[in-house]
């Protein structure tokens, strides 16, 4: 089956086309059409990975082009890896495309939005079966148009319209250091595949310092598309999008495209400390900036979103200490739980009609299934033992502390503790408390509700891949078998669950219990809360130098344009309308005038032909 | 020399009648002017055909022919002038004027 995988994302592109064609029609059925494609693509997806479980890579290319001596392909490859990411995206958008249906139910654009789906869908399938860095970088902004197009489709809100160009223009600056380094590889190898650039990594024909360089810049790429830390601000920003997007694309699989594509060229970064150091770092230093603004956050999904950013850095750090699998597990772990948190959270929104969650409490009793499993993807990324976040999170912190640099093994605990502690002020805020005027709060249809508890099982189950117990499944055949076990010290594991269970026994007792003053820290401290709840003033520091730079340049170049270009065309035209207006000031209709000027025009023929003896022309 | 004299004969012609062509303002008198520039180039082929360089019958056979081709404009020209006078009630050149900018 996996010689088809090229057909895995033609589905969701057939019902993009589809939609696009037939959608105003359809109307409400138009769910049927995403939801069959996205069901076809998982179960090609499935078949893909099973035929991959047992066997080889397998990979085949086609000649796009021939420019001199290059020859560019296309292709497909399902490794281990890709094989994976396929089933993971396809399983998690035929999930929200189900959940849609209720959610959505009754939106004016609904085919629209089933159309965008796909294309993201298609886009993101394509994404994680491209051989080489060239097509990779097509789909990867190809996804980015369906970020944009989906951040943005409540367009008529002055917010949403702005959270779209943001996060489209600040991907794009990542996207600028990809390309460069894609382009430097390119100038080095004369080769886009992967392959390729990995064999001359090998023999040496790439130098070490063009190595670093190149896999910064894709880097940079990476921090872009994944809200890493300093690319991070338009993820919150774009919660502006309907719910089950921000499932989809901003928790489970577009930001992690980042991570992918660090994962995908992993043995260029693995040639190179310094890049390794620079992912460990910024994702160490994104997981714990992340998580403390998180905490003050009053909006339910952007809480969400900065856990999302928080999550990212744990990957990133994984992947800088060097732990490829522990970066897939949690990528895998983290698109379920993320996704059933973020569903969870649009079902809450779709029965309070707030995403404040200072406004919401007491919904336990009202949302019978909701609740539970918002509280299972909450224990989840918690890290609470024998939950799927549980492992994947051990595997990083594992991974930090054999490998990586102290500092940033503590900073990756500290990141838990306040995961565990927003996670679950956010669970006691909504649900626990005694109930506010929502007397008419019901829960989501099945339609929505089913997904969910889907996701609900695999939150758990999906960690029972790579345990210490069990022997670790995942990490072998991710590797080829090459993967050992890092022999871990017993103490990491009991020192996440105690650091798990301390934040959310702090978030018990101030939200829950409300034993302690909400304010215990922000009175004390206030300048700390206040910064944080400027997000660390970073959009007010980009305002203020980029951006006001940029309208400072652009309002330079409109006067230009205004007065130096637009004064040139100007003065061209009016010579030519100058020139008219007396040529038809000549056309007086006077015979003898036109006469005239024919023997003036006669005579200087004469005169030039005698004068230069008829060779002048 | 020959050549040369009925040469400056046809310019001085050529000349009086380009000027009554290009300034004077009754028709009549500028299909008379087109007349003599018609002759003059009529005297150019003749002393051509009779003192040039290669003399030839032709230049008699072409200034016969143009003298024909001229009566015929001339029996069209008036024939305009006559129906513009009718609409126009004049003879002016300048006043046929409507086909300006």
């Amino acid at each position: 089956m996996m010689n088809l995988a090229w057909v895995v994302p033609l589905f969701p592109l057939g019902s993009f086309i589809l939609l696009l064609l037939f959608g105003r029609r359809w109307k409400q059925r138009s769910a049927y059409v995403g939801i069959a494609a996205a069901f076809l693509s998982l179960l090609l997806a499935l078949a893909v990975l099973v035929d991959r479980l047992g066997g080889s890579t397998y990979e085949a290319n086609w000649t796009w082009m021939t420019i001199g001596g290059v020859t560019l392909t296309v292709g497909i490859s399902a490794t281990a890896l890709n094989a994976w990411m396929l089933v993971v995206v396809a399983l998690v958008s035929w999930l929200v495309h189900v959940y849609s249906q209720g959610y959505m139910a009754g939106d004016e654009r609904f085919s629209t939005f089933y159309a965008y789906l796909g294309l993201f869908t298609f886009a993101m399938l394509g994404l994680v079966l491209s051989p080489n860095l060239l097509q990779a970088y097509i789909f990867w902004e190809l996804v980015g148009l369906g970020s944009f197009l989906l951040i943005g489709f409540y367009f008529y809100k002055e917010e949403a319209k702005a959270a779209a160009k943001k996060a489209f223009i600040m991907t794009r600056i990542g996207d600028v250091g990809f390309f460069i380094g894609m382009m430097l590889l390119f100038w080095q190898t004369h080769s886009f595949d992967y392959d390729d650039i990995f064999r001359a990594v090998g023999d040496g024909t790439l130098s070490p310092g063009m190595t670093t360089l190149a896999v910064i810049l894709i880097f940079i790429g990476a921090i872009g598309k994944s809200g890493q830390f300093p690319l991070h601000t338009w993820l919150p920003d774009a919660m502006e999008g309907p719910t089950p997007v921000s499932a989809l694309i901003h928790a489970a699989t577009m930001v992690a495209a980042g991570v992918y594509l660090v994962a995908a060229l992993f043995p260029l970064y693995e040639a190179s400390h310094a890049a390794m150091m620079t992912v460990a770092t910024i994702g160490g230093v994104t997981a714990i900036f992340a998580a403390t603004i998180g905490l003050v956050q009053t909006d339910i999904k952007r809480v969400l979103a900065y856990s999302t950013i928080s999550q990212l850095g744990y990957m990133m750090l994984a992947l800088g200490a060097g732990s490829y699998v522990a970066a897939i597990f949690h990528l895998t772990t983290h698109a379920f739980f993320k996704a059933l948190l973020f569903l969870a959270a649009g079902s809450v929104i779709h029965a309070v009609r707030t995403q404040n969650i200072e406004e919401m409490g007491g919904l336990w009793r009202r949302l019978p299934w909701t609740a539970p499993l918002f509280l299972i993807g909450a224990l989840s990324i918690s890290g609470v033992p024998l939950f799927a976040g549980f492992f994947s999170k051990d595997e990083i912190l594992t991974a930090a502390w054999t490998n990586g640099p102290r500092l940033l093994f503590w900073l990756a605990v500290a990141a838990a503790l306040l995961t565990s502690f927003y996670m679950f002020r956010l669970f006691f805020l909504v649900f626990a408390g005694k109930a506010r005027h929502h007397e008419d709060a019901h829960d989501a249809p099945a339609s929505m509700v089913a997904p969910m508890l889907v996701l609900g099982v695999l939150s758990i189950a999906s960690g029972y891949m790579q345990t210490p117990w069990f022997g670790s499944f995942l990490g072998e055949w991710l590797t080829d078998g090459a993967y050992r076990h890092e022999a871990a010290p017993g103490w990491i594991a009991v020192l996440a669950t105690i650091v798990s269970f301390a934040g959310i026994f702090l978030a018990w007792l101030m939200y829950g219990a409300q034993k302690m003053p909400r304010d215990w820290l922000s009175a004390r401290v206030p300048y700390v809360d206040e910064l944080l709840r400027r997000h660390y003033y970073i959009d007010d520091i980009y305002r203020l130098t980029v951006v006001s730079l940029v309208s400072w340049i652009s309002r330079l170049l409109t006067y230009v344009d205004r007065f130096l270009v637009e004064g040139l065309a100007r003065l061209a035209a009016g010579i030519v309308g100058a020139a008219a207006s007396a040529g038809s000031r000549g056309q007086n209709g006077q015979a003898q005038t036109y006469g005239a000027v024919t023997v003036a025009g006669l005579a200087i023929l004469v005169v030039i032909f005698a004068l230069t003896g008829g060779y002048w022309l | 020399m020959t050549l040369s004299a009925y040469l400056a004969l046809a310019l001085i012609l050529f000349c009086i009648g380009l000027y009554g062509a290009l300034t004077k303002r009754n028709t009549v008198i500028v299909l008379i002017c087109i007349e003599l520039m018609l002759n003059a180039a009529n005297i150019n082929f003749v002393a051509f055909a009779k003192y040039g360089a290669h003399p030839s019958v032709h230049g008699h056979v072409f200034a016969l022919f143009a003298i024909a081709v001229a009566a015929a404009e001339a029996a069209v020209g008036l024939a305009a002038l006559i129906a513009f006078y009718r609409s126009r009630k004049t003879v002016q050149v300048d006043e046929a004027n409507s086909l300006k900018h």
